[in-house]
């Protein structure tokens, strides 16, 4: 017991030390009157960000023993309307704000990018936009089409409501319900599992999670897209096309409590955070 | 005769407790409704059966698709597993030496306590490649009602077994010595005596197969339509809400829990079914 009580400000005292530190390292994060920061921060919407935002309020929190964050899910569309209605000090948007929404203020914390992917033994190194179409929209429906192995095609699609389905048919300019699919998936993960599982399969993920499987041997590989080769670099540099940022969101200037969560969610004392959830960083 | 202090609390936490238990049920009911109201109120509940397709973000709402693969699913695996537990059962009663018919009820208590993910992912990576060799894509029906098939087989052999226990030992005397054939007596006593306790089985059985998700979600396709054969993809109610929660809003989300309600119902159906079929004709 007598130990606690001396280990708990001592772990607090150094937990700060850090902390101090590291704002004295980049001057951005700096909030000099934050260690007197108290209240509960309220955040909702998209379900892409709520994981990452949750971590990186967890650590916000250990930092500030006064502050509690909260994170909500509900989409991206209940993070913009509960911004600007005030039901939420921040909302979480994973895409770019459209024009009508422009007078609410997008701070980026992240991006994510969607890559096709093949199975490993797929012959088929690159495809066209324009054969994509076709393959999503059932025209293609052979691989020796497109000079693969003489196999019907399997095209696997991502559920109604999915952001990265609305990334995928947004830049391909595809109606969902043009989409000829043989199967359907949930999150990432089963998108990976089912290629990796049928050789001729095609589908579309996050390039973080595809990446990182890719390199721990999980048999699929991940396709260019108008020549613009996936990668989580190509993603962070701008150059690849299906990319989409993670936006918290505010109606006004962010102050106080709301611009220190921002400012650290935006620092380099979460990037960390960022890359374990297959998100890509933003260069600074 | 007054009741006992202790009588009295007894009873009174006993209705407590029961009062509880019901109004869970109840809502759980209420919440549906009120959740999927907005949509029953602006679409109207025929639409649900009548659109085009299953796209809500484009404003289409037929469920009858998955309505039609849940209960394919659900009798294709529950034809499949009925006979299998209740054979399997009496062979475990009737034929097998006490060390195997030990050592299989062991087996199936296992069988029963596997998370269904796991048996998801086994059919994600084993089966339905194998089934994909007989016909692209593998994730289909047939490879539902496998999962199920194997999901739901524990459920309905330990009842089978259970009730088969609790057959009076005077019936099992009584047929020896009229003479009957071990089969005889199995057939013309052991069924209709245990009728009542396989059909509960039965019905547990169904109950499974009907609500079970994350199995069926991973190795069924999910895709939205109405199957021409075992090898045509479907989607479930129950996947159809796992695949589509995370990311819908307003009506999308609305319609998701009219396919809950969908799911109540046919449930309610079975139990209302289950009731008149068992209903006091235990011993006839």
């Amino acid at each position: 017991m007598n130990k606690l009580r001396t280990l708990a400000p001592l772990s607090i005292g150094l937990a700060a030390c850090f902390w101090l530190q590291s704002c004295s390292n980049s001057p951005k994060t700096a909030t000099p009157s934050s260690d007197k920061l108290q209240g509960k921060l309220v955040l909702t919407g998209s379900s892409t960000v709520a994981p990452l935002a949750a971590e990186i309020g967890k650590r916000f929190e250990a930092e500030h023993s006064g502050v509690r964050v909260d994170v909500q899910t509900g989409g991206s569309s209940r993070g913009i309307a509960d911004a600007s209605q005030g039901l939420a000090d921040v909302g979480m948007v994973s895409r770019a704000l459209k024009d009508q929404e422009k007078d609410l203020q997008a701070f980026p914390i992240a991006s994510d990018g969607v890559s096709i992917i093949l199975h490993k033994d797929n012959p088929v190194q690159s495809l066209s936009d324009r054969q994509v179409v076709d393959i999503y929209t059932g025209k293609i429906k052979n691989w020796q089409e497109l000079k693969g192995k003489d196999a019907p095609i399997t095209v696997v699609n991502k559920a109604e409501g999915r952001s990265t389905l609305e990334l995928f048919t947004h830049y391909f300019k595809l109606k969902n319900s043009d989409i000829k699919a043989q199967v359907v998936i949930g999150d990432n993960q089963q998108g990976i599992k089912t290629v990796a599982g049928n050789p001729n399969a095609i589908g579309y993920v996050s390039i973080g999670t595809a990446e990182y499987d890719a390199a721990n041997g999980v048999p699929i590989k991940l396709l260019p897209v108008s020549g613009v080769a996936a990668t989580t670099a190509n993603v962070q540099n701008g150059s690849f096309p299906i990319s989409r940022p993670l936006n918290l969101v505010t109606k006004t200037r962010p102050q106080g409590l709301q611009k220190a969560f921002i400012d650290f969610a935006q620092s380099q004392q979460v990037q960390d955070i960022v890359k374990e959830q297959n998100f890509v960083s933003l260069s600074k | 005769m007054s009741l006992s202090l202790s009588d009295t609390l007894l009873i009174w936490t006993l209705r407590g407790c029961a009062i509880l238990a019901g109004a869970i049920a109840l809502l759980i009911l209420i919440f549906l409704i009120l959740e999927a109201l907005p949509v029953l109120q602006q679409v109207g509940l025929f639409r649900f059966f009548t659109d085009a397709s299953w796209n809500p973000v484009e404003g289409l709402y037929n469920l009858t698709p998955m309505l039609l693969g849940s209960v394919l699913a659900m009798v294709g695996s529950v034809l499949v597993a009925t006979p299998l537990g209740i054979f399997s059962a009496v062979f475990c009663h009737y034929y097998a030496p006490a060390a195997i018919a030990n050592l299989y009820r062991r087996l199936i208590e296992l069988l029963a306590g596997i998370p269904s993910v796991v048996y998801g992912f086994w059919g994600l990576v084993v089966l339905v490649p194998l089934i994909g060799r007989i016909q692209p894509p593998g994730t289909s029906l047939s490879a539902g009602i496998a999962i199920l098939t194997i999901m739901i087989l524990p459920t309905i052999a330990l009842s089978s077994d259970a009730s088969l226990a609790k057959v009076p030992p005077e019936y099992l005397k009584g047929a020896a010595a009229l003479g009957l054939s071990r089969w005889g007596t199995i057939w013309g006593v052991v069924f209709p005596a245990a009728k009542s306790g396989l059909f509960t089985g039965l019905i547990l059985e169904i109950g499974r197969a009907i609500g079970e998700t994350m199995a069926i979600l991973m190795v069924c396709g999910n895709v939205v339509q109405i199957p021409q054969s075992l090898f045509d993809p479907i989607r479930t109610l129950t996947a159809n809400i796992a695949l589509e929660m995370a990311y819908a809003t307003a009506e999308h989300r609305a319609a998701l829990f009219v396919s809950g309600l969908m799911l109540m119902l046919i449930i309610l159906v079975l139990v209302v079914a289950a009731e008149v079929i068992s209903q006091g004709r235990i011993y006839d």
